[in-house]
């Protein structure tokens, strides 16, 4: 591994129309991390993510992966270099089916051209199968909750908690090395939730995933974040380990701010 | 056991829990506004046909020899409807359920004499005033179909009664079961379609020598005999009947033998094994149905080959079309051009007619440049338009369309395409010293066609199912999650474009070759929308629907300048596309065959589920269980 962090943001700024959604941010991620953002709502970490995965053009700053530029690349461009996401509001490809919701995200991974389909080269069936095998792997991360019989069904049946699943599934089958969860436990139960924050660990201790998380679930990010980013109008307020983090005044104070707004 | 079990359990009489039978209604105990409304919806649907004019053109083509006329049945339809919709009742959440009864009948008169009182108000106003003016068919022809040339108080009474009994028919089929209306349906359809189908029919005898056949079914001037119609019934009856009892008793083994495969092979998936349980009736299907459309042709005539040729043309150009359109997602509302580009290139190419381009290539030649133009095409029109979204690629799409019409046209290129007055002199097509195929041998076309159409379904049949087809249809789902997850949605998009436009290519190189001419006006805006309608009617994104849509819709109302087997139709047929696509989209918007892929998937759940889990050593399966609503787990 070089001396450099794996992500290396700095003076990260975005604006829509007068309002800073960032503001100046720096941002780092070390290779084998899992780092969580917090703040309070409208904070501005979804945007955070849109940014790092190519969806948002930042009005300034500067964006690295592995020491390498990353403005200005199409999103999936940025996907191919090793970056994943998943949506706050799932997004899945309702109409198609489990598995080809991770056979189609590993198109970056992929080379067979049409030609190879319409003749059925051997390249096309060997891929094809690789392909196959290597979404019918990922989702059995998932125990066997999207296997079996729910490969061949629409992901649109599939209840809350497994859509949220089969989005990291999907992320994963893109081969990346950074994976974005954007409140990866968002509406589940705390049994489900419990269960999925084991499951993060293990995305980094076995599959050797680094991964930042947005997360308003606290008893997940003390689990298993190694480090606490809080953002707050685009800022970063405070930085540091989930203790060193709660501690902190100014952080209380954003959301017990948020929540004296709101009442 | 809870309290509601508890309760119906200890009914005296009720052994089972089950609710009680449903409260009956008394005749006249109707929603008045409703009916009302019915009424007066069916009285401005009847006017409105029988001034469109319908009525009249349409009554020349007898369905039924002496008794019922295409015009005829253009008044006839619409009340049953009406008062099937009458009749049936909203049952929402909570809301106890009546019993279908004499109600329901009643409620189908009432509608369909209501809504004939317009025809008797048509009949009576016809006769007293003049207002052919703005109102063409205000006629005394169409007075003579409504009073059914006799008096004019006989058609003022005896609508109304025709409106009540078809109405009350509407409104019964709920009470008759489902299997009964079921066979009504069915006895209904076939008739129609043997009425609609004379001209193939007429043809398919002829070929096979059984003239015999269709003397007996159809009289002198068209239209099937009454007594052929009685034994169409009468074998549609028997064969709903034979149906549905063989329906029951292959229902009562299949659970078994579904579930036989996937309990012997424990670890295996049914999924991953369904197509070794394709049965062996179904892959001889698979090898008879290419064979009987092979041979067929050799027996069918001019006519039914011309028919089948045009048909066959719109598959093509449907297939593209649907790559673009079902596949990725992108409402390309031009699509015409692509067609126009193939057709004229070919006419370009090899017609000693056109203005530049002496030395006149074979159509082969010709078809390998109109496919390279034709992709040509597909990039230029693509790539401006990929990164819009929605609305507004719609409309430049629409524009580039209508852009290729006015160039074709235009004075300026007129040295190479001759303007308004097109290329005539394309010659057929000579395929390899074999066999000529010219336009006035419709046969030939159509094996032309059909080779075709093969290739366009197996080029979309293989790209839908590998990496292009899965990242077509991730950008038709949404898009920027598409690009978000690696896929290059602008290659892929443009991919579509390409493709869609070599399909639509050939189809237009058939034509030329087929017509012997093109001319601008041929490849119009209406064109396009044909084409769209044919494969959202037919249903997106799935080869088979827009096949089917293809030969229903093209094969009967006819193309944009094609006649179909309902020629009479020729006037109307925008019209009835027009209300077609309003009604698909209203009630069945996945279209006539949705994607079988989703509709089996939805099907096979439970099925899938249950074999599954039995086939899960004891432990798994019940963690899988508890798994599968994902709440309230331990
Ligand atoms: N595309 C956009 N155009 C305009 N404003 C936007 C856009 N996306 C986000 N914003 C604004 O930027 C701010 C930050 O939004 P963001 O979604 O990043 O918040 P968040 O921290 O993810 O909040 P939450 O916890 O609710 O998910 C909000 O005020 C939002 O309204
Ligand atoms: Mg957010």
């Amino acid at each position: 591994m070089s001396a450099r962090p794996m992500l290396e943001i700095a003076g990260l700024h975005v604006e829509f129309g007068g309002l800073h959604a960032l503001n100046k941010l720096d941002f780092t991620v070390e290779e084998g991390e899992i780092v969580a953002v917090i703040g309070p709502n409208g904070a501005g970490k979804t945007t955070f993510f849109n940014v790092i995965s190519g969806m948002v053009e930042p009005t300034g700053g500067t964006l690295a992966f592995e020491g390498q530029s990353l403005l200005g690349l199409d999103p999936n461009k940025i996907t191919a270099r090793g970056i994943a996401r998943t949506f706050q509001n799932v997004r899945l490809f309702n109409n198609m089916t489990v598995l080809e919701n991770v056979m189609v995200s590993q198109h970056c991974r992929t080379r067979q051209r049409v030609f190879d389909a319409l003749l059925q080269t051997r390249r096309f069936r060997t891929e094809e199968a690789l392909v196959r095998d290597r979404g019918k792997e990922v989702l059995g991360f998932f125990g066997t909750r999207l296997t079996g019989y729910r490969f061949d069904q629409p992901a649109s049946v599939l209840s809350y908690a497994n859509r949220r699943r089969l989005e990291i599934a999907r992320a994963m089958a893109t081969d990346p090395k950074l994976i974005l969860l954007d409140e990866p436990v968002a509406g589940m139960n705390p049994v489900e939730s419990a269960e999925l924050t084991q499951l993060i660990g293990k995305l980094r201790d076995e599959m050797g995933y680094t991964i930042v998380l947005i997360e308003h679930d606290m008893s997940v990010v003390r689990n298993i974040s190694d480090r606490v980013v809080v953002l707050d109008h685009g800022e970063a307020i405070a930085r540091g380990t989930y203790a060193e983090v709660s501690a902190n005044p100014q952080v209380i104070e954003a959301y017990l701010g948020q929540t004296t707004d709101r009442n | 056991m809870n309290m509601i079990e508890a309760l119906t359990a200890a009914r005296p009489g009720s052994g089972k829990t089950r609710a009680a039978a449903p409260a009956r209604r008394r005749l006249l105990d109707q929603d008045w506004r409703r009916l009302a409304c019915a009424g007066a919806v069916l009285a401005v649907g009847q006017v409105f046909i029988a001034l469109t004019g319908m009525p009249v053109t349409f009554d020349r083509r007898l369905l039924i020899d002496p008794i019922l006329s295409l015009g005829y049945l253009a008044l006839l339809w619409l009340p049953p409807v009406v008062g099937n919709w009458v009749g049936r009742e909203q049952v929402l959440e909570g809301m106890a359920a009546y019993a279908k009864g004499g109600r329901d009948v009643v409620a189908g008169a009432m509608a369909g004499l209501l809504g004939n009182l317009g025809l008797t108000l048509l009949v009576l106003g016809i006769t007293h005033f003049d207002v052919r003016d703005p109102l063409v068919h205000w006629s005394p022809q169409l007075l003579g179909i409504l009073e059914f040339d006799q008096s004019v108080w006989l058609g003022a009474l005896v609508w109304p009664a025709i409106g009540a009994a078809t109405g009350a028919l509407g409104g019964a089929m709920h009470w008759m079961g489902d299997k009964t209306a079921r066979t009504m349906v069915l006895a209904l359809s076939t008739v129609f379609a043997a009425a609609v189908l004379e001209s193939v029919i007429v043809d398919l005898s002829q070929g096979f020598h059984i003239e015999a056949v269709s003397d007996w079914l159809y009289g002198p001037q068209r239209g099937l005999t009454l007594a052929a119609t009685a034994v169409i019934v009468a074998v549609a009856v028997a064969a709903s009947a034979g149906f549905s009892w063989a329906r029951a008793a292959s229902g009562r083994t299949a659970p078994q033998a579904s579930a036989q495969p996937d309990a012997a092979g424990a670890g295996s998936l049914p999924a991953q094994t369904a197509w070794r349980r394709i049965p062996a009736r179904k892959l001889l299907g698979w090898a008879f149905a290419p064979a009987a459309i092979i041979v067929l042709p050799l027996f069918l005539g001019r006519l039914t080959n011309e028919l089948l040729a045009n048909v066959g043309l719109f598959i093509l150009l449907a297939l593209g079309l649907n790559i673009i359109v079902g596949l990725a997602g992108i409402l390309d509302l031009g699509y015409v051009a692509f067609f126009a580009v193939g057709g004229y290139s070919v006419a370009v190419l090899t017609s000693p007619g056109s203005p530049r381009f002496d030395p006149e290539i074979p159509w082969f030649g010709a078809l390998f440049a109109a496919m390279l133009l034709a992709g040509l095409a597909g990039l230029l029109i693509g790539a401006p338009v990929i990164r819009m979204r929605g609305d507004y690629l719609a409309v430049v799409t629409l524009g580039f369309g209508e852009i290729i019409r006015i160039l074709l046209l235009s004075d300026w290129l007129s040295g190479t395409f001759n303007g308004a007055q097109g290329i005539t002199n394309i010659p057929g097509v000579e395929v390899f010293g074999l066999a000529t195929v010219r336009g006035f041998e419709p046969r030939s076309v159509l094996y032309l066609v059909l080779f075709f159409c093969a290739i366009a379904i197996y080029v979309s049949w293989r790209l839908e199912n590998s990496r292009i087809g899965r990242a077509w249809m991730a950008v038709r789902e949404d898009e920027s999650v598409a690009e978000a997850m690696g896929v290059d949605t602008v290659s892929a998009k443009i991919m579509a474009f390409v493709t869609g436009a070599v399909l639509g290519s050939f189809s237009g190189a058939i034509l030329s070759a087929k017509v012997g001419s093109v001319f601008p006006h041929s490849f119009a805006i209406i064109v396009s929308i044909v084409i769209l309608v044919v494969v959202i009617f037919g249903g997106m994104g799935n080869i088979a629907g827009v096949v089917a849509g293809a030969v229903v819709l093209i094969g009967v109302l006819g193309g944009p300048n094609q006649p179909g087997l309902l020629q009479e139709f020729a006037e109307y047929k925008i019209l009835i596309y027009g209300a077609l696509l309003v009604w698909m989209m209203l009630q069945r918007p996945e279209g006539l065959i949705p994607s079988a892929r989703r509709a089996r998937e939805l099907q096979a759940n439970d099925v899938n589920q249950d074999a599954w889990l039995r086939a899960q050593p004891a432990g798994r399966a019940t963690d899988d269980a508890g798994g599968t609503s994902d709440r309230g787990r331990p």
